[in-house]
C-alpha cells in the first residue's frame, strides 16, 4: 500500500504548469490568429464596400450650373399636336433653343462661364419642356450640367485655369453638385456627365432573360432525368463527370466555346443578348443542376412509393409530387447560378459585348451591352468622372446581386422542409 | 416575321390541337359504356399538341439557319451586289447595314452604297419569309392530322407522351455532355490549326512571347509564341501569391468558424465570408487596379524600390487571394466537419488542447479534402480573368520580383481575341491554343480533386 502511495508523484510539478501555461497560451494565441484571419477577410469586403459606395456617391451626383431662362423675350411655339418627344426636341432646336440657353448663360454665368454648360444642355432642356410645356413661359430656372472639364475643376483637380471659375461660381451659388438619378435612366455616353447605366442595365435584364429560359428547364430536366431515372452505368458516370467539371471549368472557356462556335453558326448577332444569354446558360446550366440534384435528393422516398403505391406512372411521380416538392430547393439554385451569370464579364468580353451602346437595346438580338461589361468599359477611362460613374455602376450591379441572393435566402428559410 | 411571332404562332396551333384533341378524347369517353379509355383525355390532349409542336419547331430552327444564307444567296446574286466590294470589313458592313435597314433594325443608311441592297433584301427576305412560314403551317397541320387520326378510345396516349418526356429529360441531361464536347471540340480543331503555323515545342518551351496581330496566318514568326513567361506568370499570380494569402487566411477561417465560433456567430460570419465570393470579379479588378495596384506601388517606393510597376504581379495576386479565401475556407470546413466526432472526442479525452487536437488530428484526417479544396481553388484562381485583366500587364516576362508587372493566360487570351486580329491570323489561334492549355489544366485539377472529395467521403461514411 505504501510502496504504491510513495510511487505516486505529483502531477502539478512546477515544470508541469509551465508547459501548461505555455500550452493554453499557444491555444489562446492560435484561437485569435483564427479570429484575426475571418476578421480580416470581413475587414477587406467592408474596405471594399466603402471604397465603392464613397466613390460611387459622386457617380449618383453631378456638377450643375443654375442657369435662369427668360423665356418671355423670345416666344417658342410648341404645336399641341406633336406627341413625340424627339419631334418636340428637334422642333425646339429649329426655333433657336441653343442660342437662347446661350445668350442666357452668358448673362447670368459670364462669357467664361457660358462656356463650360455641357453642350449638350439644351437637349436636357428641351427634353424637360417636351414633358411639361409650361415651362416654355416666362422666367425659369434650369440645372444644366456643366463640361467635363469644369466638373473636375469644381471637385479639386484637373486644369489649373478653370479651378478658379469653378470657386468663383460656386461661391456665387451657381455651381453644385446635385443629384441625378438620370444616371438610372440613360445609356452610355462619352462625356461621364451625360452617360447612364440604363442601356446596360437593360441588356444585362435581357441577358438574364435568355440565360434563364435556356438554363433553367434544361438544367431541371436534366437534374430530374440524373436523380430518378437514369440507370447506373458508366454512360451515367460520363454524364456526371461531365456535370460536374463544366461547374468548375473557367468562365472564359465557355466565351471561347461562345466564340467559336455560336458566332460561328449566328455571325450577323455578335454583341446580341441572345448569344451572351446563351454563353452564359452553358455556364449556368451545370450550377443548376448540381443544386437541382441536391433538392430531388432531399424529398424523401416515401412520398415516391405512396405516389406509386396508389398507382401512379413513374412520371407522375416525379412530375406530380417530386418537383413541386423540391422546387423551393432547385429556384434558390437557379437564383444563385443567375446572380453568378449576372455578374459575370469574361466570356462576354470574347463573343464581343463590349460595343458602344449609346442607346438601350430593344431586343434580344439589338447590338447591347452588360452592367458588369459598363464597368469594365468605364473603368478604362481615364477622366475623373467615369471613376465615379464606375463605382456607381458597381453600387447599382451589388445592389441587384444582394436583391438576389436575399431572394434565395427567403426562399430557402421560407419554403424549403426538413424532412 | 419574327422568331417570336412564329414562336407564338406554333405555340398557338398547339394549344388548338391540344384543346381539340382533348374535346375528342373527352367525346371518346361519353360514348364509351363504362365511361373509361385507355388514357385519360388530358394525355391525347398532349400527345396531339406535342405532335403539332415538336416538328414544327425543329423545322423553325432548323430553317433560321438556312434562311440567313438563303436570302444572301439571293443578294448577292442581284445585280446591284456586283457593285460590292470583293472582299473584307467594308463587304461584311456594308451587307450588315443595308440587311439592317430592310429588316427595320435602322432607320436609314449611312453609306449610300448600301442604299441600293435595301431593296434586293427586301425582297430575299419576304421571300423566304412567306416560303418558312407556309411550310411551318403544313408540318403543323401534317402533324396535327396525323395525331389526330390516330386517337381512339383504346389508343395508349398516356405511354407515348411520358415515353416522350423522358426522352426530353434524357436529351436534356446529354446537353451537358454536348456542352463538354463542344468546348473540346472548338479549342481542339482552332489549336490544331495554330500547330500548323507555330509548332507546339516552340509554344510551350519558347520564352519569348510578343504575338502581331497584323501579321497574316501564312507566316507568322514562330519565336514570337513562346508561352513560358506566361505560364510563368499565372503560376506566380494565381498559384504562389494568391494561394499564400488564401489557404493560410481561408484554414484559419475554417478552423475558427468550425472549431470555436459560438453558433450565433458563425451563422452570420460564414455568409458573410461568402459574399466575399459572390462579388463579381469585374468589381475585384477594378478595386485591385484603383486602390489596391496604386497603394502597393507607394508603399514600395516608400521602402526605396526603384520603378515599382503600377500594374504588379502583388496586386493582382493578393485580390484574387482574397476573392479565393471562401473557396478554401468552405471546402476545408465540410471537410472538418466531416472528420468523426469520436477522433476528436478521443483526443480531447487525453488530454489535448484544442489547437492540439485541431493540428495533430482534426486537420491531417481532413487533410485530403483541404488539399482537394485547393486544388480546385488553385483551378479558380488560374482560370480568374477580369482581375488579370483590369489589373496584371500585358508585358510577358519571366521575373521572380511580385512588384514587376506579368501577365497571364488568361489576359492574354482576352488580348488576343478581342484585338483587330481576323480570325485566322495566329495571335487569334494563339488564344485558343492558350485556351485549350488553360481547360486541359483546370480539367485535371478538377478531376483528381472530385476523385479525391470522393474517396475521402467513403471513408467516413
Amino acid at each position: 500500500m505504501s510502496d504504491a502511495a510513495a510511487n505516486i508523484r505529483p502531477t502539478r510539478t512546477p515544470a508541469f504548469e509551465a508547459r501548461l501555461k505555455k500550452r493554453y497560451a499557444a491555444e489562446r494565441r492560435f484561437k485569435a490568429i483564427g479570429l484575426s484571419a475571418i476578421l480580416f477577410s470581413v475587414a477587406v469586403l467592408v474596405f471594399l464596400l466603402v471604397t465603392m459606395a464613397m466613390n460611387g456617391i459622386g457617380g449618383f451626383q453631378r456638377t450643375e450650373l443654375r442657369v435662369p431662362v427668360d423665356f418671355s423675350a423670345t416666344p417658342l411655339t410648341l404645336t399641341a399636336d406633336v406627341q413625340d418627344e424627339r419631334d418636340v426636341v428637334q422642333s425646339l432646336e429649329r426655333q433657336g433653343l441653343r442660342d437662347i440657353i446661350d445668350v442666357n448663360a452668358s448673362a447670368a454665368l459670364g462669357e467664361e462661364g457660358a462656356a463650360q454648360v455641357n453642350s449638350e444642355a439644351w437637349r436636357i432642356v428641351a427634353q424637360q419642356i417636351a414633358a411639361d410645356p409650361s415651362l416654355a413661359r416666362g422666367e425659369q430656372v434650369f440645372w444644366l450640367p456643366t463640361s467635363e472639364g469644369l466638373a473636375t475643376a469644381y471637385a479639386g483637380d484637373g486644369s489649373a485655369d478653370l479651378q478658379p471659375l469653378a470657386r468663383q461660381l460656386a461661391d456665387e451659388g451657381a455651381l453644385a453638385d446635385n443629384l441625378d438619378l438620370g444616371f438610372l435612366e440613360r445609356s452610355d455616353a462619352t462625356d461621364p456627365q451625360l452617360a447612364g447605366i440604363w442601356g446596360a442595365l437593360k441588356g444585362s435584364i435581357l441577358t438574364m432573360i435568355v440565360t434563364l429560359a435556356l438554363a433553367f428547364p434544361i438544367g431541371v430536366l436534366a437534374a430530374l432525368y440524373l436523380e430518378e431515372y437514369a440507370p447506373k452505368n458508366r454512360w451515367t458516370d460520363l454524364l456526371e463527370v461531365s456535370i460536374n467539371n463544366l461547374a468548375a471549368v473557367p468562365s472564359i472557356i465557355f466565351g471561347l466555346l461562345g466564340l467559336a462556335v455560336f458566332l460561328w453558326i449566328f455571325p450577323s448577332y455578335r454583341s446580341a443578348p441572345l448569344i451572351g444569354g446563351m454563353t452564359l446558360a452553358l455556364m449556368t446550366m451545370p450550377v443548376i443542376v448540381i443544386a437541382g440534384r441536391n433538392a430531388i435528393k432531399a424529398v424523401p422516398p416515401s412520398i415516391r412509393d405512396g405516389a406509386l403505391a396508389v398507382g401512379a406512372s413513374p412520371v407522375q411521380v416525379v412530375f406530380h409530387h417530386v418537383l413541386p416538392l423540391a422546387l423551393p430547393g432547385i429556384l434558390t439554385g437557379t437564383i444563385i447560378g443567375m446572380a453568378r451569370a449576372l455578374g459575370e464579364t469574361a466570356p462576354l468580353l470574347l463573343i464581343g459585348m463590349r460595343a458602344f451602346v449609346s442607346s438601350p437595346p430593344q431586343g434580344f438580338t439589338d447590338n447591347a451591352t452588360v452592367l458588369p461589361m459598363q464597368i469594365f468599359l468605364w473603368s478604362d477611362e481615364i477622366d475623373r468622372g467615369f471613376v465615379e460613374r464606375t463605382s456607381a455602376a458597381i453600387i447599382v450591379l451589388l445592389v441587384f446581386l444582394l436583391l438576389m441572393n436575399g431572394l434565395a435566402i427567403y426562399l430557402r428559410n421560407r419554403f424549403e422542409k426538413k424532412w | 416575321m419574327s422568331a417570336s411571332t412564329l414562336i407564338l404562332l406554333v405555340l398557338g396551333l398547339g394549344l388548338a390541337g391540344w384543346l381539340v384533341a382533348r374535346s375528342r378524347a373527352a367525346m371518346f369517353r361519353r360514348a364509351s359504356e363504362n365511361r373509361r379509355i385507355a388514357s385519360l383525355p388530358v394525355y391525347h390532349a398532349w400527345y396531339a399538341a406535342l405532335w403539332i409542336v415538336v416538328p414544327t419547331l425543329l423545322f423553325a430552327l432548323l430553317w433560321s439557319g438556312i434562311s440567313e444564307q438563303l436570302v444572301m444567296q439571293q443578294v448577292l446574286a442581284s445585280p446591284a451586289a456586283a457593285d460590292l466590294p470583293e472582299f473584307g470589313m467594308q463587304r461584311e458592313s456594308m451587307l450588315a447595314e443595308a440587311r439592317a435597314v430592310a429588316t427595320g433594325a435602322a432607320p436609314g443608311v449611312f453609306n449610300a452604297e448600301a442604299a441600293a441592297l435595301v431593296e434586293p433584301f427586301e425582297q430575299a427576305l419576304t421571300r423566304y419569309n412567306i416560303i418558312g412560314l407556309v411550310v411551318t403551317l403544313l408540318i403543323a397541320l401534317a402533324g396535327g392530322a396525323w395525331a389526330f387520326l390516330r386517337l381512339k378510345p383504346d389508343f395508349r396516349a398516356h405511354t407515348r407522351v411520358e415515353r416522350t418526356v423522358l426522352t426530353t429529360l434524357l436529351i436534356a441531361s446529354l446537353v451537358a455532355v454536348l456542352t463538354t464536347l463542344g468546348i473540346v471540340a472548338s479549342l481542339v480543331f482552332e489549336t490544331i490549326r495554330f500547330f500548323g503555323m507555330v509548332s507546339p515545342i516552340d509554344f510551350l518551351l519558347g520564352t519569348h512571347w510578343s504575338p502581331n496581330p497584323m501579321t497574316d496566318g501564312s507566316n507568322p514568326d514562330p519565336d514570337r509564341y513562346g508561352a513560358v513567361p506566361l505560364f510563368w506568370g499565372t503560376f506566380f499570380i494565381g498559384v504562389v501569391i494568391a494561394m499564400l494569402v488564401a489557404i493560410p487566411l481561408g484554414m484559419m477561417s475554417a478552423i475558427y468558424l468550425n472549431q470555436y465560433a459560438a453558433p450565433r456567430v458563425r451563422t452570420w460570419l460564414k455568409p458573410t465570408l461568402e459574399i466575399l465570393a459572390g462579388v463579381p470579379t469585374v468589381v475585384y479588378g477594378y478595386f485591385a487596379a484603383l486602390t489596391i495596384a496604386p497603394a502597393i506601388r507607394d508603399i514600395a517606393l516608400s521602402l526605396g524600390v526603384a520603378n515599382p510597376s503600377s500594374e504588379s504581379a502583388l496586386a493582382a495576386g493578393l485580390v484574387m487571394g482574397v476573392m479565393i479565401i471562401p473557396f478554401v475556407s468552405s471546402m476545408a470546413d465540410d471537410s472538418i466537419a466531416a472528420v468523426p466526432q469520436a477522433m476528436k472526442d478521443g483526443s480531447l479525452a487525453m488530454g489535448a488542447t484544442q489547437n492540439e487536437t485541431i493540428k495533430r488530428v482534426l486537420v491531417p484526417a481532413a487533410l485530403p479534402g483541404i488539399v482537394a479544396g485547393i486544388m480546385l481553388a488553385i483551378s479558380r484562381a488560374i482560370g480568374e480573368t477580369m482581375i488579370v485583366v483590369m489589373a496584371a500587364s500585358a508585358t510577358a516576362r519571366l521575373s521572380a520580383n511580385p512588384l514587376e508587372a506579368m501577365t497571364t493566360v488568361t489576359y492574354q487570351i482576352v488580348a488576343n481575341l478581342t484585338g483587330e486580329a481576323s480570325m485566322d491570323s495566329a495571335s487569334t489561334l494563339a488564344a485558343f491554343a492558350l485556351g485549350f492549355v488553360l481547360f486541359l489544366v483546370t480539367l485535371m485539377l478538377n478531376i483528381i480533386a472530385l476523385r479525391i472529395v470522393k474517396r475521402f467521403r467513403e471513408v467516413y461514411e
